[in-house]
């Protein structure tokens, strides 16, 4: 990376323009709620600002969310995120392999000391020391507490890393935990979803580096710019949840006709995303009006929450040996003591009799 | 394990567990216990027992003229809230899916607005019931423990339902974990506390009515 180049000479020796990114901080204030002059301002910060460090480190992973940023619909204003950071590392973007890419990080690391950001995606192994998910020779938990040490900030992104995802879920075998259990001393935004929305890291990239400070976040860590509401709350089928309009199954008539789709298993009550309104391929379409439920990806333990195809209101219970033994239990008890009572009273007349 | 997750697995399962284990204990020591046989003689025409079992279970649906006017507040009330309480339990969407994941049973549900309606209307009930055992010197000289525990445990689920459903106070998934939890306390106190009036009703009612009908007078 250019250290003394702004990002404003860079944009323009791309042949993007001031309007252009005018337009991107224009589009980044309205999706994080921001005030209306706050993007002349952000633009004028953006184009002022240095580029921002980037290492981005990639766990136990699927590259969903390494996928979503770069393959939404191309050339989109999420790719200009690009231009705002210097992305010293990443596995998977990268040209260059072996030493030489370790190197890269490290020297990133020494030269922005104190001032790069780590972006993690997959959780971390820990079980047995790690061992379960390890790159140059370095488990991901070494790599994690060596790379972090030195960091401005880390952006968890992905519900792997916010959350421990699917790696965690039961019976987590590999002892995957989310980089907020390996790294307390460092602030942590996290960027859940399965995949998380473009807009929202690119937009919580553009706010910490026009800003140089984190978002407003929720009690999970969440900017709340994306994470503020639930699914339910913004969507387009909540008139139905109002009247008591369910789908029955996916393809009864109220599934044709549109209607809530909690019956079978929407997590969207319980969900903060901004799916409802940002949504995806362009802001063609989000799960819910694709006709299926929202999973709650972006919740922690999504995973392992009952089952994506049971309704909310359900339990989740239903241990076969806990309900019929304590029924059988019950009737035991109650059958005993009548019995009891029973023997009470013929040893009573027997009494009476002599 | 967030609170939800609590309220919806551990929490209703072992409530649950409970419930049936004091259902059954309760049944089954009741009906097996021995009984000692009515060696009157019936009055003549009397009905089979049966027959003024159902006579005296329909008979106590409404007061008799002799009790006046002085319960019938009491009456209706209750009447409001029991009948407000079946059509919240047995109407609202949510509950019936609970219910079908219970037993498999299923049925339309009502709008989730008139739902809404009957929770105002019943929680305003429940809330007139308690006023009136606190401000009556008798009832307030009669009640214990029991009984506002019962009120307590039954005026919970309405509330932290009409709050969850309108998303007021909290967060909706918290609101519906207090909602999920206050079921489960519910279940735990149902068999061992006044509520289980619920299942004794129809038996003590119905005992009466066929005690009435061998041995009284004809009405």
């Amino acid at each position: 990376m250019s250290e003394q180049e702004t990002i404003g000479e860079l944009l323009v020796k791309r042949g993007i323009s001031r309007r252009a990114l005018l337009k991107y901080a224009g589009y980044l204030a309205s999706v994080m709620a921001l005030p209306p002059t706050s993007s002349t301002a952000m633009a004028q910060a953006l184009a002022n600002a240095r580029r921002q460090s980037v290492i981005w480190l990639s766990f136990q992973e699927c590259t969903g969310c390494t996928e979503s940023l770069t393959r939404s619909f191309s050339p989109t204003i999420e790719d200009m995120i690009f231009d705002l950071i210097s992305l010293d590392y990443h596995e998977t973007l990268q040209a260059v392999s072996g030493y030489a890419a370790e190197e890269a990080r490290m020297q990133a690391m020494k030269e922005n000391k104190g001032k790069y950001v780590v972006v993690v995606d997959g959780s971390v192994s820990t079980k047995d020391g790690g061992v379960y998910s390890a790159n140059a020779g370095k488990t991901n938990l070494e790599t994690l507490q060596e790379t972090a040490k030195d960091a401005l900030a880390l952006i968890s992104v992905g519900t792997c890393a916010a959350f421990g995802g699917i790696p965690h879920a039961k019976p987590n075998p590999t002892g995957a935990v989310p980089v907020s259990d390996i790294i307390t001393d460092k602030p942590i935004i996290n960027i859940p979803g399965c995949p998380p929305i473009a807009e929202a890291i690119a937009g919580t990239v553009a706010y910490l580096v026009t800003f140089g400070k984190i978002p407003e976040l929720d009690h999970l860590g969440r900017p709340k710019a994306f994470f503020g509401d639930t699914i339910h709350d913004r969507c387009y089928r909540r008139p139905f949840y109002d009247k008591g309009l369910f789908a029955k199954s996916f393809d009864d008539e109220g599934a044709r006709n549109g209607w809530c789709l909690y019956e079978v298993g929407c997590k969207g009550p319980v969900t903060y995303n901004a799916c409802a309104t940002l949504k995806w391929n362009g802001g063609v379409s989000f799960p819910i009006q694709s006709g299926h439920g929202c999973l709650g990806c972006s919740e922690p333990d999504f995973w392992d929450r009952g089952g994506f195809y049971k309704p909310l209101s359900s339990w989740t219970g239903g241990n076969a040996a806990i309900i019929g033994g304590a029924a059988a239990a019950g009737a035991v008890v109650g059958a005993a003591s009548a019995l009891l009572a029973r023997r009470r009273k013929a040893s009573a007349s027997g009494e009476k009799g002599s | 394990m967030s609170l939800l997750d609590f309220a919806r697995g551990p929490a209703l399962e072992y409530a649950f567990a409970i419930f049936l284990f004091g259902i059954l204990w309760r049944i089954a020591s009741l009906f097996l216990l021995p009984r000692a046989k009515d060696r009157s003689v019936p009055r003549p025409g009397a009905p089979a027992a049966a027959v003024s079992a159902a006579r005296g279970f329909v008979r106590h649906m409404w007061l008799r003229p002799p009790y006046g006017q002085s319960t019938v507040f009491a009456l209706v009330n209750g009447y409001i809230f029991h009948v407000g309480l079946a059509i919240i339990v047995f109407g609202f969407g949510p509950h019936i899916l609970f219910i079908n994941g219970l037993t498999g049973l299923s049925w339309p549900n009502l709008p989730s607005g008139v739902i809404s309606v009957v929770s105002v209307v019943t929680l305003a009930a429940l809330a007139a019931a308690l006023v009136r055992r606190l401000t009556s010197p008798v009832l307030r000289l009669l009640s214990g423990f029991n009984d506002y525990m019962s009120w307590l445990v039954t005026t919970a689920p309405v509330l932290t339902g009409l709050l969850a459903v309108s998303h007021l106070g909290a967060k909706y998934e918290t609101l519906l974990a207090v909602h999920i939890l206050s079921i489960a306390v519910f279940l735990i106190w149902f068999p061992f506390g006044k509520l289980f009036h619920a299942f004794l009703v129809f038996v003590t009612r119905s005992q009466t009515g066929a005690f009435y009908g061998r041995r009284g007078v004809q009405i």
